[in-house]
C-alpha cells in the first residue's frame, strides 16, 4: 500500500521467480551438510554435563586408542587468545571469551559446553571414543537467574569480568570480579518533572524467557587444512567474512590462509554468526591430514549456541489525561549467558524509540549466568523491551480512555524526534504503520466472542547499512553475471539481482546471481541487521552504473564520436544522429570493441532510516486450560521501497510466527541444577501451520533516502510486537494482564485464577 | 560548531554535562579537539587509531561504518554509541 507519491520503476515492485527457487524446491541445492569430500572423516563432541564446573583433568588416551579414531582435541590445542577484543564487523567479540566458548578451558559454564571433539572413520566411532574421554570436574552452584546473578554473594562465572559502561576508565571499572559485564545509562530531560506533569502513571515488571532462534538445519562445519597450509571450510553461515575472520583469529592463521564456502543456509535469524564448529574441524584436519565433517545434533544446537536472553524489567510511564507521554523509565537486565555480549545495549536504545519521549531514562544491564552465550536474534534486543513498553502503554490507554491507535499516533516517533538514547530521527514510518493498521479492514471490523480479545503493539529496529561487495560481468548474449557476498537467508540473491536489472534496464531473469566464497569477491558483511537489500542492493546498482559507463565508452568507439556525446537510458546506449544499441546488441559486439565489461560496487557509507511495524491481532482464551488461540493477525510495517513484494510479505510473515512462538509457548526450560529440559522439538515448541492464522500484511513504503531506490529492510522489526499485541489481546479477552513470557497455557490459567482474586485487573 | 553527544560514563571529563561543541573535519578531528580541551578523553573512546571495538559513532543520525574518517559538518551532531549487532 504505497503511502506516498511512489515512482514507477520496470523490475522493482514486481515479483520474478526466485533464481535459486528451481533447486530449492527439486533438492538440488547444497547445504553444508551435503558436502562430501574423498577421505573425509566424521567428528563428534564431547559436551559438558553441568551448568557450572573446574575442568580438574582431560584424560583423551583411551578414545585416541580406539581403532578407526584419527585425531582427538581439546583447550590445548587452541592457543590462549588473552583479553583482546576484536571487531568483527558486526559487533565486537572478546577472543579470549569465544575460545573457551569452542573449547571449554579451566571452567565449564553451561551444560553443553563444548569440552573435545573426536574425528574417526565413521560418526559411530567418533561418538563411542567421545565415550572414551575421561574428564574430572569439580562442580560448582550453577547461576541461572539474572537478578540472582547480579547480588553480590553470587558464585562468579567469570574471573576476568568486571562491569563497565560505555567510555568508562578500565583502570576504574569494579576492582571484583562480577557477573555484571556491561551497564548501559541514557538520560533525556527532565524525569521528576515530567512524572509530576503526568496524570496517570503505570509501573509494571516484566520477564522474558531464553528462545532459540529455532533454524532447521543444524550448525556444519566441513574443514580441509591442505598441506600448504591453506584451510578451506565449507558450513552454513551469515557471514562468511566473518567466519574466515573469526577462524583465522583463533587459529592465528592469516585471514588470506582461510577460505569460507557458504553453502545454502537452512535458516539463522542472528544464530548463524558466530563461529562454533570451524575452528574445531580445521584442527582435527590438520592434527588428521583428512578433511573433516562436524555436525550439530539437535540437542547441542539447543543447550550450545547462541540463543536470544531471557530478560528482567522494570518499565514505568507517565502521560497526561489527553494521551501525552511526559516520562518513561526502563530498567532492563539481559542474560547475556556464559560470557558477556547480551544485545541488551540494542534493547536500551529500542526501548522507547517509537515514541516522542521529551523525559526519559534507561538503564541496561548485561549479566552473565549459567546458560549458553547468547547471541544475534532477529532485531536482537527489541522483542524483550517492545512486550515490556507496549503493555504498558495499552494499560495507560486503559486507565484515560483513548484508543492506543489514537494514543501511539499521538505520540509517535516521526522526522526530528529525538531518541532517548540521544540520536534524531530521519524520515521515518511509525505514524503511517499506525494509520495502515487503524484503516485496515481487521480493525475496523468487529470482534465478537465472550473470551475474544484485540490488541495491538508497535516494534522499531535501527537496521544497518555497513559493508558490502558486488561484481557483475556482462555476457555477449546479453545476460550478466552477478557476484555478491551475502549469503542467501530471505531470498535476496532476486532482490540484489532486480536492483541491478532496474538500474541497467534489463530483465531480472537475464541476471544470474550467485553467492561466492571469500577469494572471490569483495568483503561483504555478514547478511544480518536487515541490511541486505539495503546495502548490497546499493553495491549492485553501483556495479550497474559501472557497466553503464564502460558500455558508453565502447558505444562512444565504435561509432567514432566523443564519449560525452553518448548516454545511457533505459537499457539502451543512445548516441548523436539517433544512433542507438540495445544492451544485448552492445554486449554482442563487447569482446571485439575491448573485451570483457566488468562492473564493481562497493557499498560502506549509506546508513539506514529505522525500521517500524504496528500489528493487530485478535485472540480466543479458553478459560478453562488458559490456551491462546491467534484467530486473525494483520502487520503492517514500512519497507520503505519494496523491491520484491512477496519476499517482504514473507519476511513480516515468517517474523510475525517467531514472535508468536516468543508469545505462546517457546522458552528454555531449566532445571535447578541448569539442565536443559526441553532441548528438542517434541519439546520445544514452535509454531506450526496448526497455531497460526493466515498473517495479513499490508506494506507501507515511505522510501529511505539513504537508498537510490527507497529500499528499508525488512527482516528484523517484524518480530518485535508479536507478543505484546497479543499481551494487549488476552487483557481485552479475559481482563488479566500477562507480564511474563512465554503465555503459556498454565502461565495464563494462574493469572486467570489470580485475576478472580484481585478483581480480574492484575495488579496495578 | 558541530555538537558531540557523550556516553554517560564520559560525562564527569567535560563538565557532567551531556553535549559539547567541537571543531574538526572528521571524527578523528573532533576527537582531537577533545582530547585538547579534556585530557583523557580520547583513551576512553579509541583503541590506536581506531574507536574501541564497543563503540560506534553516528553522526547526523546513521552509524558510520567509517568510524573516524567519517566526514563532519559545523551543523552535525555526533554521538557515541555502544556498538550493536542485528540479526
Amino acid at each position: 500500500m504505497p503511502t506516498s507519491e511512489k515512482k514507477k520503476y520496470k523490475v522493482i515492485g514486481t515479483r520474478p521467480i526466485r533464481h535459486d527457487g528451481r533447486d530449492k524446491v527439486t533438492g538440488r541445492a547444497k547445504y553444508g551438510a551435503d558436502i562430501k569430500l574423498t577421505g573425509m572423516l566424521y567428528a563428534a563432541m564431547l559436551r559438558s554435563p553441568h551448568a557450572h564446573a573446574k575442568i580438574k583433568s582431560i584424560a583423551t588416551e583411551k578414545a585416541e586408542a580406539l581403532s578407526g579414531v584419527r585425531a582427538v582435541v581439546t583447550f590445548k590445542d587452541l592457543d590462549e587468545q588473552g583479553n583482546r577484543i576484536v571487531n568483527l564487523g558486526e559487533g565486537a567479540v572478546n577472543m579470549r571469551h569465544l575460545t573457551a566458548n569452542i573449547l571449554a578451558r579451566e571452567k565449564v559454564l553451561y551444560k553443553g559446553h563444548a569440552v573435545a571433539a573426536v574425528a574417526a572413520d565413521s560418526i559411530h566411532i567418533a561418538e563411542e571414543a567421545v565415550g572414551l574421554i575421561e574428564v574430572v570436574y569439580e562442580p560448582l552452584p550453577p547461576v541461572l537467574d539474572v537478578r540472582n546473578a547480579m547480588k553480590d554473594d553470587s558464585p562468579i562465572l567469570n574471573d576476568d569480568v568486571h562491569t563497565e559502561s560505555p567510555g568508562s576508565d578500565p583502570k576504574k571499572n569494579g576492582s571484583n570480579p562480577s557477573n555484571i559485564a556491561k551497564h548501559f545509562h541514557f538520560e533525556k530531560g527532565d524525569l521528576d518533572k515530567g512524572f509530576a506533569e503526568a496524570d496517570v502513571v503505570v509501573e509494571r515488571e516484566f520477564e522474558t524467557a531464553m528462545v532459540h532462534q529455532g533454524y532447521i538445519e543444524p550448525h556444519n562445519a566441513t574443514a580441509l587444512w591442505h598441506e600448504d597450509g591453506k584451510i578451506t571450510i565449507w558450513m552454513s553461515t551469515q557471514g562468511p567474512f566473518s567466519v574466515r575472520q573469526q577462524t583465522a583469529e583463533l587459529l592465528r592463521v592469516p585471514i588470506s590462509d582461510v577460505k569460507v564456502v557458504p553453502m545454502e543456509i537452512g535458516g539463522g535469524f542472528g544464530g548463524k554468526i558466530s563461529v562454533y564448529l570451524s575452528p574445531v574441524a580445521a584442527l582435527l584436519s590438520k592434527k588428521s591430514g583428512r578433511p573433516i565433517r562436524l555436525v550439530m545434533k539437535r540437542a547441542a544446537v539447543f543447550e550450545a549456541t547462541g540463543p536470544t536472553p531471557g530478560s528482567y524489567m522494570r518499565l514505568k510511564l507517565g502521560a497526561t489525561k489527553a494521551g501525552t507521554i511526559t516520562a518513561a523509565e526502563a530498567w532492563i537486565a539481559f542474560e547475556a549467558g556464559a560470557y558477556p555480549g547480551s544485545p541488551v545495549g540494542a534493547g536500551c536504545m529500542c526501548v522507547f524509540s517509537c515514541y516522542d519521549i521529551p523525559n526519559g531514562r534507561v538503564d541496561g544491564f548485561d549479566v552473565c549466568v549459567n546458560k549458553p552465550r547468547t547471541n544475534a536474534y532477529r532485531a536482537p534486543g527489541s522483542t524483550q523491551v517492545a512486550f515490556a513498553v507496549e503493555t504498558v502503554i495499552d494499560e495507560i490507554c486503559e486507565s484515560i480512555g483513548l484508543e492506543p491507535a489514537d494514543f501511539r499516533l499521538q505520540n509517535a516517533a516521526k522526522e526530528g524526534t529525538r531518541r532517548v538514547d540521544g540520536p534524531i530521527f530521519p524520515r521515518i514510518g511509525m505514524c503511517e504503520t499506525v494509520e495502515a493498521i487503524k484503516n485496515c479492514d481487521h480493525y475496523k471490523a468487529p470482534l465478537e466472542g465472550r473470551f475474544c480479545g484485540r490488541g495491538i503493539a508497535s516494534g522499531f529496529w535501527f537496521n544497518a547499512g555497513m559493508r558490502s561487495s558486488v561484481s557483475a560481468t556482462v555476457n555477449s548474449d546479453g545476460s550478466v553475471s552477478l557476484v555478491e557476498g551475502s549469503t542467501d537467508i530471505g531470498g535476496s540473491r532476486t532482490s540484489i539481482a532486480m536492483q541491478l536489472a532496474e538500474t541497467l534496464g534489463i530483465t531480472a531473469e537475464s541476471v544470474t546471481p550467485t553467492v561466492v566464497d571469500t577469494d572471490s569477491v569483495g568483503y561483504t558483511d555478514v547478511t544480518g541487521g536487515s541490511r541486505v537489500t539495503f546495502s548490497t542492493g546499493i553495491a549492485a546498482i553501483e556495479a550497474a552504473k559501472d557497466i553503464q559507463r564502460q558500455m558508453v565508452e565502447r558505444a562512444a568507439l565504435i561509432w567514432d564520436v566523443d564519449t560525452a556525446k553518448v548516454e545511457y537510458r533505459d537499457g539502451a546506449i543512445l548516441g548523436p544522429g539517433d544512433k542507438r544499441l540495445l544492451f544485448h546488441e552492445l554486449a554482442a559486439k563487447m569482446l571485439s570493441s575491448g573485451g570483457a565489461i566488468v562492473g564493481r560496487g562497493i557499498s560502506a557509507e549509506a546508513t539506514q532510516g529505522g525500521a517500524f511495524g504496528t500489528h493487530c491481532v485478535d485472540v480466543e482464551v479458553d478459560p478453562d486450560t488458559g490456551k491462546v488461540q491467534v484467530l486473525r493477525y494483520t502487520i503492517a510495517q514500512d519497507a520503505g521501497t519494496a523491491i520484491h513484494p512477496s519476499y517482504v510479505e514473507g519476511q513480516m510473515q515468517g517474523g510475525v510466527v517467531q514472535g508468536i512462538g516468543w508469545a505462546l509457548n517457546e522458552e528454555y526450560w531449566y532445571d535447578e541444577l541448569g539442565a536443559m529440559r526441553n532441548a528438542t522439538y517434541l519439546d520445544y515448541r514452535i509454531p506450526t501451520c496448526y497455531d497460526v492464522p493466515m498473517i495479513n500484511t499490508i506494506i507501507v513504503e515511505v522510501p529511505d533516502p539513504q537508498h537510490p531506490y527507497g529500499v528499508r529492510g525488512v527482516g528484523e522489526v517484524p518480530i518485535c510486537p508479536p507478543p505484546a499485541a497479543i499481551a494487549n489481546a488476552i487483557y481485552q479477552a479475559i481482563g488479566v494482564r500477562m507480564c511474563q513470557l512465554p503465555m503459556s497455557p498454565p502461565r495464563v490459567l494462574a493469572q486467570i485464577l489470580n485475576g478472580k482474586e484481585d478483581g480480574g485487573k492484575g495488579k496495578r | 560548531m558541530a555538537h558531540v553527544f557523550l556516553p554517560s560514563a564520559l560525562q564527569s571529563l567535560i563538565g557532567s554535562q551531556d553535549v559539547v561543541e567541537t571543531s574538526g573535519g572528521n571524527v578523528r578531528e573532533v576527537i582531537a579537539d577533545l582530547e585538547s580541551r579534556f585530557p583523557g578523553i580520547r583513551d576512553r573512546l579509541c583503541e590506536g587509531d581506531d574507536l574501541r571495538p564497543s563503540m560506534a559513532v553516528t553522526v547526523d543520525g546513521g552509524v558510520s561504518s567509517l568510524g573516524m574518517l567519517q566526514r563532519v559538518n559545523a551543523e552535525s551532531e555526533i554521538h557515541f554509541l555502544p556498538a550493536i549487532g542485528g540479526g
